[in-house]
């Protein structure tokens, strides 16, 4: 490679370049501006208001509660979806016949728009869809439940949908990083009597642990930026009394329309960032300490 | 019985080879591991039976879903589907409701809206993040590293932080409710620049030394040299810039306004907002977005897998 002052690789990445400062750079700064003023989504005059729009948002209960529900859905999603696309990735790693089906039937769900799957899990936890009919069939269950309605189970409705959407995502992620765990391991491993169970804990997972990591870090990141699902179960109305709402929701709501307030927004949208460096920074250091 | 272990497919041209990256030891590459006879893979029936069990299983966890949702779509309005006893086989199966969605709703401009977008996306990221990331990984030009750790950095920022600022932008640029204000900012995606930019990186260098010597400029060694042992990272990139345009709900939603101007997602909402009580109408409009999307990937998987085992996500 040599040293050019050619003005060619200049050619090359402006394009991008010119993309990255008008649609991510000047968007993250006025982000920052606007969330201390009052700007409307109808333009008009706009002025700095201070710190009001984070006072109002320490006050604001549905703040409290979109928080309170990010974090059970992180909770939640967090060991199901580190763990259980593993185990399905071990199972598609082998090249029996037919693999290549199975990999891309598993991928389906992730190429399917979240508003597809929100209006199939729709009809499927409707009152009367086939849940709940069969539910009631084998008598387990005396009336509906109310998956749609009920402010608990709404929110865990969507926590499944997410971690079925998630499944063939990071099972790809995986399946890329099982290819670099040692064969000679799980060799070693299987002579010395190593049954299978023992092996995916003591070889499997150790070997992709770095792989762990990282999806851990895009599994909380995305719970805390849940919204399709979320709106689509409820109809776009957040559930009874809006209480199954996450900030990305309260967010969508604030930038549009004559009750708009793009300054109220754009807090909202600070603390949205502040909330999603917590696991970036939590896991990252867990994963150093590991690693002493 | 044994069988050959399968390690990656050595996807293209050695894409693989050099594993640090930057001036390593030229020309020494560590050798490949080959295709050798290993115990572990010898499967006794038994557990070939019980992997065949558990990946259908899991194949009827992931794609169940789906196969009711179409069952739902073509039973007609005198088949009952609110029963104790569901049938998975419509009694006779009709194509009404996808009529009927048609007449409900433009669905047909839905999908040409759509498409735009998609076509816009697609174009602008295989073109532009393609120069960009070869011009950063094969070009030495001053502030090289500073563009990169920019584009790196906005790794860390979700899009929904700036989305609402981003509608401003937009809004001033006198592109709110349109589809071009939709499609222009995820036209090129900074993650994609950095894809392209590892998948470059990892073409072996000497193959680019030598087309220096031989007086190849940026363009000819991008196009003749680079660009075919990149194939796999761009069919990626195009696969994911097409599913990205083609199921986005929030940013449309945001941008649009004018139900003429809807792309398909909202337009679907919109039909399950309005006639949300008829489940197999809904059903039907679920699939007009599902279907298309679903065979443009089952035609590319192989390109895509491939794509993904040439090392595009390991970085």
């Amino acid at each position: 490679m040599r040293a050019t002052r050619s003005v060619t690789p200049w050619l090359f990445v402006a394009p991008a370049l010119v993309w990255l400062l008008v649609f991510s750079l000047w968007p993250s700064l006025n982000t920052l501006r606007l969330a201390f003023t009052n700007a409307s989504p109808l333009g008009g005059a706009t002025e700095f208001v201070g710190l009001q729009n984070f006072e109002t948002l320490l006050g604001d209960p549905q703040v409290w509660l979109a928080l309170l529900n990010s974090v059970i859905y992180m909770a939640v999603c967090l060991p199901l979806l580190t763990l259980l696309p593993l185990l399905i990735a071990t199972l598609v790693e082998k090249k029996l016949p037919g693999i290549a089906f199975f990999r891309t039937a598993f991928y389906t769900p992730v190429i399917a728009s979240a508003v597809v799957v929100g209006l199939i899990w729709t009809w499927i936890l409707d009152d009367r869809g086939i849940v709940n009919e069969m539910a009631q069939a084998l008598q387990v269950v005396q009336g509906p439940l109310p998956f749609l309605t009920d402010r608990w189970l709404l929110l865990f409705s969507a926590i499944s949908l997410t971690v079925w959407k998630g499944l063939g995502y990071y099972m790809i992620i995986y399946l890329a990083a099982l290819g670099n765990v040692g064969r000679d391991l799980h060799e070693a491993a299987a002579i010395d009597g190593a049954g299978a169970v023992r092996r995916f804990w003591s070889v499997t997972v150790p070997g992709v642990r770095g792989t762990m990591t990282l999806i851990a870090i895009l599994v909380c990141v995305s719970a805390l930026r849940v919204f399709s699902e979320l709106f689509i179960l409820t109809n776009g109305t957040g559930g009874p009394g809006g209480q199954v709402q996450s900030l990305v929701m309260l967010i969508q709501q604030y930038a549009r329309g004559f009750t708009g307030n793009i300054g109220y927004a754009s807090a909202l949208s600070l603390l949205l960032f502040a909330v999603t460096l917590v696991p970036m920074i939590a896991l990252a250091r867990i994963n150093s300490k590991a690693d002493r | 019985m044994s069988t050959t272990t399968t390690t990656p497919e050595p996807a293209l041209g050695g894409a693989q080879g050099a594993v640090t990256p930057g001036p390593s030891v030229a020309g020494a590459r560590p050798p490949r591991r080959g295709r050798r006879l290993i115990g572990i893979d010898s499967m006794g029936v038994g557990e070939r039976i019980l992997r065949y069990v558990l990946l259908v299983f899991v194949l009827f966890i992931s794609i169940g879903p789906f196969l009711w949702q179409f069952s739902t779509s073509i039973k007609g309005s005198g088949e009952d589907i609110y029963t104790r006893t569901p049938s998975f086989v419509p009694a006779e199966p009709t194509f009404q409701n996808y009529v009927e969605v048609a007449q409900a709703i433009p669905v047909f401009g839905y999908i040409a809206n759509s498409l735009v977008v998609a076509a816009i996306d697609v174009g602008g990221n295989v073109l532009f993040a393609t120069l960009a990331g070869f011009a950063i990984a094969r070009l030495r030009f001053r502030g090289r590293k500073v563009v990169l750790g920019l584009f790196l950095a906005t790794l860390v920022l979700p899009g929904e932080v700036t989305i609402v600022s981003q509608f401003l932008t937009i809004r001033d640029l006198g592109l709110a409710d349109t589809l071009l204000g939709v499609a222009l900012p995820g036209m090129i995606a900074a993650l994609n620049v950095l894809l392209m930019y590892n998948a470059f990186r990892q073409v072996p260098e000497e193959i680019d030394q030598a087309a220096v010597m031989d007086g190849a400029n940026a363009w000819q060694r991008l196009v003749h040299i680079a660009l075919p042992a990149v194939r796999g990272t761009i069919a990626v990139v195009a696969i994911f810039s097409f599913i990205g345009a083609w199921d986005d709900f929030l940013w449309p939603l945001i941008v649009l306004t004018t139900p003429d101007n809807f792309t398909l997602t909202i337009g679907l909402q919109y039909l399950s907002g309005t006639f949300g009580n008829d489940q197999r109408l809904v059903a039907a409009g679920t699939m007009i977005a599902f279907i298309p999307i679903a065979i443009v990937f089952g035609c590319l998987q192989r390109y895509f897998f491939k794509g993904l085992e040439e090392g595009g996500v390991k970085g």
